[in-house]
C-alpha cells in the first residue's frame, strides 16, 4: 500500500493509530488521583508532541542518514514562526498560507546555508551552520526587529491589515473557520476526563504525513545514498556519485521540517520570538534524535515525545507533590528524599535531562530504540537455544525497526 | 592508441619531484601493471589518473577524452573504476546495499532525486546486483553487514561494486597488500576469471612479482618517478635496469 | 588615534577569556583528541570558586548592638564576619576585599582535581569513540555542571567586586603620550590582560620547558608514536586536562569583577570559544591565542557607533562572519595543521 512493502505498511498503520489515539493513551491516570499529574493527554502538550516530533524526524533525515551534525537547525524553526505570523498580519488567522510559506522560506534559507556549510564536513560543518544559527538570532534582536519585533516578539496587532480577514473570521489561528484551539470532543468516562482538540488533531495529520514522506525517503534509492555518504565518502565518489548535491538535498529536507515545525508552532500560538533560533534550541533537537536514537524512523519521534514529557510533567513536580508522595514515611526520611529529590524536578528538571543524556550516550550509544531492540532480543534469546545462533551470520539490521 | 594515454605527466610535491616526464599507454583489453619499488610514484601517477591529484604539466587521456581536472565520480562516470589497497566500501551497509550502490549510479548518472522510489521495487537492478554477487560467489552473503566480512570477502565486494558498473578499465592498487599466499591466489584467479569473463581492461599497480607476472601482458617498471622501461613480462624479467632499480646493482 | 587604542584595550578583555577558553579546548583536543563542550562550564565553575570563597569570607554571626538604634529605636543588629573576628578587623577586612584575586589559589587546585576526575571518571571512556559522541557527552556535562550551579547559587547574576584599590579607572592615555581624558581604562581589566598574557606564559613555557611538555607535544603530534617509546602517555594526559581546567577555571575567576558570574556565563562564552579555536586553527595553541585576541578586539571595533551606522547590526555578527569567511577560504584556520578533524 502507498508504494510500501507489508511490513512498512503495517508500520505506519501502528504510528497513525498511536497517533490519533494520543489524547486517550496519554491519559491512564483518572482524574483527582495522585497520579493525574503524570497525565500528558493535554493539548498545549500533545501539540509540542506532535510538532517537536516533525522537527526531529526532519533533523534525522540529515543527522541520522548523512551524519552530517548540524547545529543551526533552530534557524529553520523560527524562521517558519516568522512567517506564518508574518501572513496573519497580511493576510489573515488562516493557517494554510502561513505553512506554505514556511515551508518555502525556510528551504531557501537552507538552501543558502546548506550551499556554504556543506563545503565542509565533520566539526567544521557543525561550527559553519551553529555560526550561521547565531548570526539570524542576534540578527533577529538587533537590526532586523522591523520584521522580528526583537525581544517582545512578532504578534498580531489590531492595526494590522489583514486583508483577507471578514467580518466574521475568528480572531485566533484556523483553518478555513476550524479553530485550532477548540475542543470538539470533550468526554469524561468514569474518573477519567479525555480532551480532542482542533489543534492536536491538525498537528498530528501533517505529523503522519512528515512521517509518511521520511518512511518513502528511509526505503529509497536516495535514502540509501544518504547512508552511503554516512558510512564512505571516498567510495561513494569513486561510485560516480557526486555526494554535494546528496548532501543538499537532504539539508534542504530537513531544514523545510524544521520551517513546517516552527510553522505549526505559531499556528498553534500566534506568537514568533527569537529564543526560538537560539542555539540551545538546535541543541534541543539533536538530543531529540540521539535520545531516540539517530537513523532510526521512530527514535526521534520518541527522543522528542520523551523530552517534552521531562520538561512538562517533571518541572511541574513541586514540593507539596512531593510531600504527598512521600508522607507516609518517618519523618527525618521523608525530608531526606525530598531534599534529594529536588536536585532532579520541579526548577532543576534539566539536571536529570543532562544526566539522562549523559547516561544514554555513554551506556546506549543507539538510543531508546536499540534500548528497546536489546530488551526484545534478550527475550527472543531465550526462546532460541543459543548454540546455533553463533553459528548464523549477523544479519545487517533493518532500518527503522 | 591506447585507452589510457599518459603524455608528459609532471608531479611535485614542494621540492620531492614525485613524477617527471612519465609516459605510458595502457592497450584496450590489455592487462598492464606499473611495478616499481616504494616511492618510485606509482600511488602518485594512479591518484593523478582518477582526479585526486592534478598533475602539474601533461596530459592523461581516457577514451579519446582529458580527465584532467575533473572529479573523481565525473572520471568514474566516463568508465574508470578503482579498487583501492585497503578495500573501500559501505561498511554498515549490507553487502547486497553496496553492490546496489553502484547499479543506481550506472543507470541515474552522479546525482538524482529518487526519494519517492522504493529500492525494493527496482526489480532490475536488484536482479543485476544479485547477479553480480552469484558471479563472486556472495550471493548468500547478500543480507550481512559488509562491516562484518573477511578481508578477503570485502576484497571481493569491492570488485564486485567496481565489476558491476562494467568500467571500460580498472584500476587496482596493490590489490593483495598484505595478504597471506593463499588469499593472494585466489585473488589472482579472480582477477584471471574477470578477465577472461568480461575483457575488462586493467591497470594493475604492485611490488609483489609474483602478481604481476601471473597477471599482467605489459608491464611498466617506474623508479623515483620516471618509467625505465616498458616491456612484456618475458623481457622484463632479468632486464639489468630493472634490477637495478629493484636491487641497487652496480653495473 | 586614540580611539582605535581605546577599541584595542576594550577588545583585550574579552579576547583574554576568549583566548584562554580556547587556549583550554586546543589543549584538549590536541592531546587527547577530545571535542569538550564542557570547557565554558569549566570557566563558570572557576567563576564560582570566587564567589564560593567571597560567600566563605563574608559568612557572619549577628551581634546586637546596644549603642546603636535602628529607625525603630530597636537595638541595631550588626553581621560580623567571622574572619574579621578570627584574623582582626584589618586583615579579614582585607581578605573580603582581596577575595576575587585570592580565588585564584583556592581555584586552582579545585578545578585541577575536579579535571582529574573527570577525565578518569568520563573523558577517558571516549577517546576511541566518534567525535559527535564527544560532543553530545560533554554537553550534556555542561548541563548537568550549569544546573547544579544554578540549584546551589540560583539564577542571578552575582556581584563579585575587585579589591578596592582596583576598583575605577584609569587614564591610560596620558601614560602614552595622548592629552589627559583622551583614554580612559579600568583598572581591573588591564590586570585581567596582564594576567591572562602571565597563565599564556606559563603554558607555553611549560610545554616548551619541560620534558614533561616535550611529551606531550610529541603526543600532540604523534600519539601512537610516543605510546611506543614506552612512555605512558595516558597519565600525562590526565594531568593536561587537569591544567587545562585549571586555566579555564582561573580565567573564570578573574572574570568574575568584569561580568557578575551567572550560571549560563559557561554556554555562552563556549560558543565564541568554539569558533575561535576553529578560526585559529584545530589543534594549533598559537592559533587559538591569536584568534581569540583578534577577534574580541575586531568585536570591539564592530560595535563603534560609525561602523554600526555603516553596517547596521555588524556588532553582533561580526565573529561568526569572520568564522564563515576563514573556514571557507582556509579550512585549517589561522594556524591549523594539515589533516586535523579533516575527513
Amino acid at each position: 500500500m502507498l508504494g510500501l512493502s507489508k511490513k512498512d505498511t503495517r508500520f505506519l498503520l501502528i504510528v497513525i493509530a498511536l497517533t490519533l489515539l494520543t489524547p486517550i493513551l496519554l491519559q491512564p491516570f483518572p482524574e483527582g488521583s495522585g497520579l493525574a499529574q503524570f497525565n500528558a493527554g493535554y493539548p498545549d502538550l500533545m501539540q509540542r508532541f506532535a510538532i517537536f516530533g516533525i522537527f526531529a524526524i526532519g533533523f534525522n533525515i540529515l543527522f541520522g542518514l548523512t551524519g552530517y551534525l548540524s547545529f543551526g537547525h533552530a534557524a529553520f524553526l523560527g524562521v517558519g514562526s516568522y512567517s506564518v505570523v508574518w501572513m496573519y498580519k497580511l493576510l489573515s488567522y488562516n493557517i494554510l498560507p502561513g505553512l506554505i510559506l514556511a515551508v518555502i522560506v525556510s528551504g531557501i534559507f537552507a538552501l543558502a546555508i546548506g550551499y556554504i556549510s556543506l563545503r565542509r564536513t565533520g566539526i567544521y560543518f557543525s561550527i559553519l551552520t551553529l555560526a550561521f544559527a547565531q548570526m539570524s538570532f542576534n540578527l533577529a534582536y538587533s537590526v532586523l526587529t522591523p520584521l522580528t519585533n526583537g525581544e517582545t516578539g512578532l504578534q498580531v496587532y489590531t492595526d494590522d491589515p489583514q486583508i483577507l480577514a471578514g467580518e466574521n473570521s475568528p480572531t485566533s489561528p484556523h483553518l478555513f473557520g476550524i479553530v485550532m484551539r477548540d475542543n470538539f470532543w470533550q468526554p469524561s468516562v468514569g474518573g477519567w476526563e479525555f480532551t480532542f482538540n482542533y489543534g492536536y488533531y491538525f498537528c498530528a495529520i501533517v505529523a503522519i504525513l512528515a512521517f509518511y514522506l521520511s518512511l518513502r525517503i528511509f526505503r529509497s534509492p536516495f535514502g540509501m545514498m544518504l547512508r552511503a555518504i554516512k558510512t564512505n565518502q571516498t567510495r561513494l565518489n569513486y561510485t560516480g556519485l557526486h555526494s554535494r548535491p546528496y548532501t543538499l538535498a537532504a539539508f534542504v529536507i530537513s531544514g523545510m521540517y524544521a520551517g513546517l515545525a516552527g510553522g505549526l508552532l505559531a499556528a498553534m500560538d500566534p506568537l514568533a520570538g527569537a529564543e526560538r533560533m537560539q542555539w540551545t534550541a538546535s541543541g534541543e533537537v539533536v538530543l531529540m534524535t540521539i535520545l531516540g536514537g539517530a537513523g532510526t524512523l521512530m527514535g526521534p519521534v520518541l527522543g522528542a515525545g520523551f523530552i517534552k514529557y521531562f520538561e512538562n510533567i517533571f518541572s511541574k513536580i513541586n514540593d507539596s507533590v512531593l510531600h504527598g508522595w512521600f508522607g507516609w514515611m518517618p519523618d527525618g526520611m521523608e525530608d531526606a528524599i525530598i531534599s534529594v529529590s529536588h536536585f532532579f524536578v520541579g526548577k532543576s528538571w534539566h539536571l536529570t535531562l543532562g544526566l539522562l543524556f549523559m547516561l544514554v550516550v555513554i551506556f546506549l550509544p543507539g538510543g531508546l530504540v536499540e534500548g528497546g531492540q536489546r530488551i526484545a532480543r534478550m527475550f527472543r534469546r531465550k526462546k532460541t537455544s543459543d548454540s546455533d545462533a553463533e553459528h548464523h551470520p549477523k544479519p545487517a539490521p533493518h532500518v527503522g525497526e | 592508441m591506447g585507452i589510457l594515454e599518459v603524455k608528459g605527466v609532471n608531479k611535485r610535491f614542494g621540492g620531492l619531484q614525485a613524477l617527471g616526464d612519465v609516459n605510458l599507454s595502457v592497450a584496450e583489453q590489455s592487462v598492464h601493471a606499473i611495478i616499481g619499488p616504494n616511492g618510485a610514484g606509482k600511488s602518485t601517477l594512479l591518484n593523478c589518473l582518477v582526479g585526486k591529484l592534478i598533475p602539474d604539466t601533461g596530459s592523461v587521456m581516457f577514451d579519446g577524452q582529458s580527465v584532467l581536472g575533473r572529479k573523481p565520480h565525473e572520471i568514474n562516470q566516463m568508465g574508470i573504476s578503482r579498487v583501492f589497497q585497503t578495500p573501500e566500501i559501505f561498511a554498515d551497509l549490507s553487502v547486497l546495499e553496496n553492490v546496489l550502490i553502484p547499479c543506481f549510479a550506472r543507470r541515474d548518472g552522479a546525482f538524482r532525486m529518487h526519494a519517492f522510489e522504493t529500492v525494493a521495487n527496482e526489480g532490475e537492478i536488484n536482479d543485476q546486483a544479485e547477479q553480480m554477487l552469484a558471479d563472486v560467489n556472495m550471493l548468500e552473503k547478500r543480507n550481512m553487514l559488509a562491516a562484518s566480512l573477511s578481508r578477503g570477502d570485502k576484497r571481493r565486494l569491492e570488485m564486485a561494486m567496481c565489476l558491476v558498473q562494467q568500467p571500460k578499465l580498472l584500476l587496482l592498487d596493490e590489490p593483495t597488500a598484505g595478504m597471506a599466499r593463499a588469499d593472494t591466489n585466489n585473488t589472482i584467479d579472480l582477477l584471471k576469471q574477470i578477465h577472461a569473463d568480461r575483457d575488462i581492461t586493467m591497470c594493475i599497480i604492485e611490488h609483489d612479482m609474483h602478481v604481476v607476472f601471473s597477471l599482467a601482458q605489459r608491464i611498466t617498471v617506474l623508479a623515483q618517478g620516471t618509467p625505465l622501461v616498458e616491456d612484456t613480462p618475458e623481457n622484463i624479467k632479468g632486464h639489468p635496469k630493472v634490477r637495478e632499480a629493484y636491487l641497487g646493482e652496480a653495473h | 588615534m586614540d580611539a582605535i587604542i581605546l577599541q584595542v584595550l576594550n577588545g583585550l578583555d574579552k579576547g583574554s577569556a576568549y583566548a584562554l577558553i580556547a587556549l583550554g579546548l586546543t589543549l584538549i583536543f590536541g592531546t587527547l583528541g577530545v571535542v569538550n563542550f564542557a570547557h565554558g562550564a569549566l570557566f563558570m565553575l572557576g567563576a564560582f570558586c570566587a564567589v564560593t570563597l567571597q560567600r566563605l569570607f563574608t559568612l557572619s554571626y549577628t551581634v546586637i548592638d546596644e549603642t546603636q538604634t535602628d529607625f525603630l529605636g530597636n537595638p541595631k543588629k550588626v553581621q560580623i564576619p567571622y574572619v574579621e573576628s578570627w584574623f582582626g578587623e584589618d586583615f579579614g577586612h582585607w581578605l573580603i576585599d582581596w577575595s576575587v584575586p585570592l580565588a585564584v589559589l583556592f581555584a586552582i587546585p579545585v578545578m585541577i582535581l575536579l579535571g582529574f576526575i573527570l577525565e578518569r571518571g568520563l573523558i577517558k571512556h571516549f577517546y576511541k569513540r566518534p567525535h559527535a559522541d564527544q560532543i553530545l557527552v560533554t554537553f550534556g556535562l555542561a548541563i548537568v555542571l550549569q544546573e547544579l550551579i544554578k540549584y546551589f547559587f540560583g539564577a542571578n547574576p552575582i556581584p563579585t567586586p575587585a579589591p578596592e584599590v582596583f576598583q575605577g579607572s584609569f587614564d591610560f592615555g596620558v601614560l602614552i603620550g595622548f592629552p589627559p581624558n583622551a583614554i580612559i581604562y579600568p583598572y581591573w581589566r588591564m590586570i585581567y590582560f596582564v594576567f591572562s598574557l602571565l597563565i599564556i606564559a606559563m603554558v607555553f613555557g611549560f610545554l616548551q620547558f619541560t620534558t614533561f611538555g616535550m611529551v606531550v607535544r610529541a603526543g600532540m603530534a604523534d600519539r601512537e608514536t610516543v605510546g611506543l617509546l614506552g612512555i605512558n602517555i595516558d597519565r600525562k594526559f590526565t594531568i593536561m586536562f587537569g591544567i587545562a581546567a585549571a586555566v579555564a577555571g582561573v580565567a573564570g575567576v578573574m572574570y568574575t569583577p568584569i561580568n557578575s558570574p551567572n550560571y549560563h556565563m559557561g554556554m555562552d562564552f563556549l560558543v565564541l570559544s568554539f569558533v575561535v579555536v576553529v578560526v585559529g586553527g584545530m589543534g594549533s595553541l598559537p592559533g587559538a591565542v591569536l584568534a581569540g585576541f583578534l577577534l574580541g578586539i575586531l568585536e570591539a571595533f564592530a560595535s563603534m557607533n560609525w561602523i554600526k551606522d555603516i553596517i547596521p547590526g555588524i556588532d553582533q555578527i561580526i565573529i561568526y562572519l569572520i568564522a564563515i569567511v576563514i573556514l571557507l577560504t582556509r579550512p585549517r584556520g589561522l594556524m591549523g595543521r594539515k589533516g586535523v578533524m579533516e575527513e
